[in-house]
C-alpha cells in the first residue's frame, strides 16, 4: 500500500509540513526531510521550485527564488532524495507547477519518483479534467496519489467529481487567497469545513493555507484528517535554520 | 472537415491554449467560459459595444493607402490605423469589451497587468467611464521607465501596484493580477490585456479585436474592388493587435498572415523575444503555448527595445499558425524596428509605436510582388515612445 493511504489510516491528525527543496541552502534537502520526520510531522510536500508560482504568496515565491539562484533543478532533486528511502519512512510528496514537469517528461518524472520513493504528487495547475484524460494512467503505472485541490468557491458537483478521480486525500484550500495570506480561522471557515466534511467524501481531507500555530493546526483539524503548513515554515527556516527544525514542529500539537 | 484556426471547444488550437489554472481560479474562469460567448451576442451587448467604439473610441478606424512607404518598396501598402483610437493604440477595442462583459457578469473590481502601460491606460480609460474601481499590477521596473502612464492611469483614478517579485516586468505583473483574482473571486472581473492567459481569455480578446478585420474587408472592398489583401501583416507580443487583424482571415488560405516578432539585438544574442524561434512548448499563465524557458522549464525573461513585445510566451492562436506553417514569422531587430519607425514618420508624416514599427521593417528583406495588396496593421501610435527614439537617434 502506498505510504500515503497506510498514513491516512492512523487515528490521529495528520501534520503535514511543506519546504522549498534548495532552500535555504541548496543541499538541505535530505536533512529537513530527516529532521521533519524526526520531529514528528506525519507527511512532507517537497516544494519543487518555479519561476513563476502562481498560486503562492511572498513567503513561498521568495524561497522558490532563492532555491534557484542557489541551483535547484528537477535532476538536483531528485539526484538529492535517492537515497532518501534508506533514512526516512515518512511519506513524500511532491509539489510542483505543471511546467518544469511538462518540461521532464511527465512519465519520466514519475518513474523517477518512484525510483527515489515519492509517494504523490501536488501540481496545482494540472486541472483534474487535463489529469483524468491524460495523466491519470501514468501515475498509477507508478503508483502515484494525485493530490487534488478545492477551495470555498468549489461547488460540490466539482468536489464530488474531484472526490470520484482522488485515492488519497484532497488538499483542502482554507479561504480564498494565495499561499501564506491570513492565518487562524474564523467562522465562516470553519462553517465550510464543517460543509465538507457533511458531505462525506469517500477521500479524507487536509486543510492547508493559513495554518501557523498550535491554535490554528487544532481548528483546521476538527473536521478534516490533517492540517498542511508551508509559510509558516519556511519563514521560521529562514530565521532559525535548518538546526531548529524540531521547535517549530513540537509545538503545534 | 475543413481546417480550421479559430479556436475549437475544449479551448484549444491545435495542440495549444486550454486552462491550466490553480483550483482557486476555477469558478471564475469557468463563469467566464460558460457565459461569455452568450453575453456576446445578446443584442443590448452587440448595441452598446458597438456604440462605444464608433463614439468612445473613435471608429472605425481608417484604412489608408501609404502611398509614399508602397512607392519605395514596389508593392501596395494599406496602414489599419488602430493608432488613431482613443488612448492611442488598438488596446482599448479589448478593455471596452471586456469592462461591458465584468458589468452583464455583475463584477464591481476590475484588475489588470500592463507591460509598458498601454493596457494599463485603455483598461484605467474604461474603469473611469463605467465608474468601476481599477487596479492595475505593474513591474516595479517598468514603473520606473514609464512614468507618464503611470500618470496618465493615476490620471483616470486607477491605483497601480508594483509587482515586486521575480523579474518585476510584465510576466511579474501578471503572475501579481492573478494571485489578486485568486484572493478576490466573487466581485472581480480580470481584464487580460491580449490573446494569453486561460481559455476562453485568448477567443474573447481576439473576438473583440476582431472588429478591425471586420472593418478592413469592408474598407479594402471599397478600395480595391476585394475583400481580401494578398497578406496581413501584424507585429506580435502576446498578440493581440495580430489575432484582431488576422481574425477574419484565418481560415481563408488565399490571405497570407505574417506575423513578427522582436528579435531585440539578434535571435541568437541571448537578448530577443523572438518566442516562435526561441520558445518551446510549455504552460504560461494559464495557458499550453511556445515560451521561452529553460531546459529546466523555468520562464525566462526576454528582451526588447519595445516594452509591448516583451513576453516571454504568445498566445495559443499564434502558436498554432507558427506550428501548422499557417503563418509566416518573421522576427525584426531593435535596430531595424527604430530605423523603420523613422522611415515612416518622414515618408508618411505618422510616428508609430516601436511595436508597431517592427511590422514595418520587413519590407526592407521580405519582398512582395508590386501588385500585392498588403495590410499592416498600425497598431499603435509613437507618442509614448518619444523618449527611446529621441535616445536611439540622439534627437
Amino acid at each position: 500500500m502506498n505510504r500515503i493511504n497506510q498514513k491516512l489510516q492512523e487515528s490521529q491528525k495528520l501534520l503535514s509540513i511543506y519546504f522549498t527543496a534548495g532552500y535555504p541552502e541548496i543541499e538541505d534537502t535530505a536533512r529537513i526531510i530527516e529532521a521533519l520526520e524526526k520531529s514528528g510531522a506525519d507527511m512532507i510536500e517537497i516544494g519543487l521550485p518555479f519561476s513563476d508560482p502562481l498560486a503562492d504568496g511572498p513567503t513561498i515565491q521568495q524561497s522558490s527564488e532563492a532555491a534557484l539562484r542557489n541551483g535547484m533543478t528537477t535532476n538536483k532533486l531528485f539526484s538529492q532524495i535517492v537515497n532518501i528511502r534508506k533514512t526516512v519512512n515518512i511519506p513524500l510528496i511532491i509539489m510542483g507547477y505543471f511546467n518544469p514537469i511538462l518540461q521532464y517528461g511527465v512519465e519520466k518524472f514519475c518513474q523517477k519518483c518512484k525510483e527515489t520513493g515519492i509517494d504523490g504528487l501536488i501540481i496545482p495547475d494540472l486541472p483534474v479534467e487535463e489529469y483524468k484524460t491524460h495523466y491519470q494512467e501514468i501515475f498509477e503505472k507508478y503508483d502515484l496519489i494525485p493530490v487534488f485541490l478545492i477551495t470555498p468557491q468549489t461547488s460540490e458537483e466539482r468536489i464530488r467529481f474531484i472526490d470520484d478521480v482522488s485515492n488519497g486525500f484532497i488538499y483542502m484550500v482554507s479561504s480564498a487567497s494565495v499561499t501564506g495570506g491570513t492565518t487562524g480561522f474564523g467562522d465562516e471557515q470553519m462553517d465550510y469545513f464543517k460543509r465538507i466534511s457533511n458531505l462525506d467524501l469517500k477521500t479524507p481531507t487536509i486543510v492547508g493555507f493559513g495554518i501557523s500555530s498550535a491554535a490554528s493546526f487544532k481548528q483546521a483539524t476538527e473536521f478534516s484528517k490533517g492540517a498542511i503548513i508551508g509559510s509558516a515554515f519556511i519563514k521560521h527556516l529562514s530565521h532559525h535554520g535548518v538546526d531548529k527544525i524540531s521547535e517549530f514542529v513540537k509545538v503545534l500539537r | 472537415m475543413k481546417t480550421t484556426y479559430q479556436v475549437d471547444e475544449r479551448g484549444y488550437y491545435g495542440d495549444f491554449g486550454g486552462a491550466y489554472i490553480p483550483e482557486m481560479l476555477y469558478p471564475n474562469v469557468e463563469e467566464l467560459r460558460t457565459r461569455y460567448l452568450e453575453i456576446m451576442k445578446e443584442e443590448s451587448f452587440q448595441k452598446e459595444f458597438k456604440q462605444l467604439l464608433k463614439d468612445y473610441v473613435g471608429r472605425p478606424t481608417p484604412l489608408y493607402f501609404a502611398e509614399g512607404f508602397s512607392k519605395k518598396y514596389n508593392t501596395k501598402i494599406y496602414l489599419k490605423r488602430e493608432d488613431l483610437c482613443h488612448t492611442g493604440a488598438h488596446k482599448v477595442n479589448n478593455t471596452i469589451g471586456q469592462i461591458l462583459m465584468a458589468k452583464k457578469l455583475g463584477k464591481t473590481r476590475v484588475i489588470a497587468e500592463t507591460g509598458a502601460g498601454q493596457h494599463g491606460v485603455a483598461t484605467a480609460t474604461v474603469c473611469a467611464l463605467m465608474g468601476i474601481e481599477c487596479v492595475v499590477y505593474m513591474g516595479e521596473i517598468d514603473i520606473a521607465r514609464q512614468a507618464p502612464n503611470v500618470a496618465r492611469m493615476k490620471m483616470l483614478g486607477a491605483t497601480v501596484v508594483p509587482a515586486k517579485s521575480g523579474s518585476r516586468t510584465l510576466k511579474d505583473a501578471t503572475n501579481e493580477a492573478i494571485r489578486d483574482w485568486i484572493n478576490n473571486p466573487v466581485n472581480t472581473h480580470y481584464i487580460i490585456g491580449s490573446v494569453v492567459g486561460p481559455h476562453p481569455y485568448p477567443d474573447m480578446v481576439a473576438r473583440f479585436q476582431s472588429v478591425i478585420s471586420e472593418e478592413v474587408k469592408i474598407q479594402l472592398k471599397e478600395k480595391e474592388g476585394r475583400e481580401n489583401p494578398d497578406y496581413v501583416v501584424a507585429c506580435v507580443g502576446g498578440g493581440s493587435n495580430a489575432a484582431g487583424l488576422f481574425y477574419h482571415y484565418l481560415d481563408n488560405e488565399d490571405v497570407g498572415i505574417i506575423a513578427v516578432e522582436a528579435a531585440g539585438e539578434g535571435v541568437l544574442s541571448g537578448k530577443s523575444a523572438a518566442t516562435s524561434a526561441l520558445g518551446k512548448e510549455g504552460i504560461i499563465h494559464g495557458s499550453k503555448t511556445l515560451l521561452m524557458q529553460t531546459e529546466d522549464g523555468q520562464i525566462t525573461e526576454p528582451y526588447s527595445i519595445s516594452a509591448g513585445l516583451d513576453y516571454p510566451g504568445v498566445g495559443p492562436m499564434h502558436a498554432n499558425l507558427f506550428r501548422t506553417g499557417r503563418g509566416e514569422f518573421i522576427s525584426v531587430t531593435d535596430k531595424d524596428a527604430m530605423d523603420a519607425g523613422l522611415v515612416l514618420s518622414k515618408l508618411e508624416g505618422i510616428i508609430p509605436a516601436i511595436e508597431t514599427a517592427h511590422a514595418l521593417a520587413i519590407f526592407e528583406t521580405r519582398k512582395f510582388k508590386e501588385d500585392d495588396v498588403v495590410v499592416i496593421n498600425l497598431s499603435g501610435r509613437g507618442d509614448k515612445d518619444l523618449n527611446t527614439y529621441i535616445e536611439h537617434f540622439n534627437l
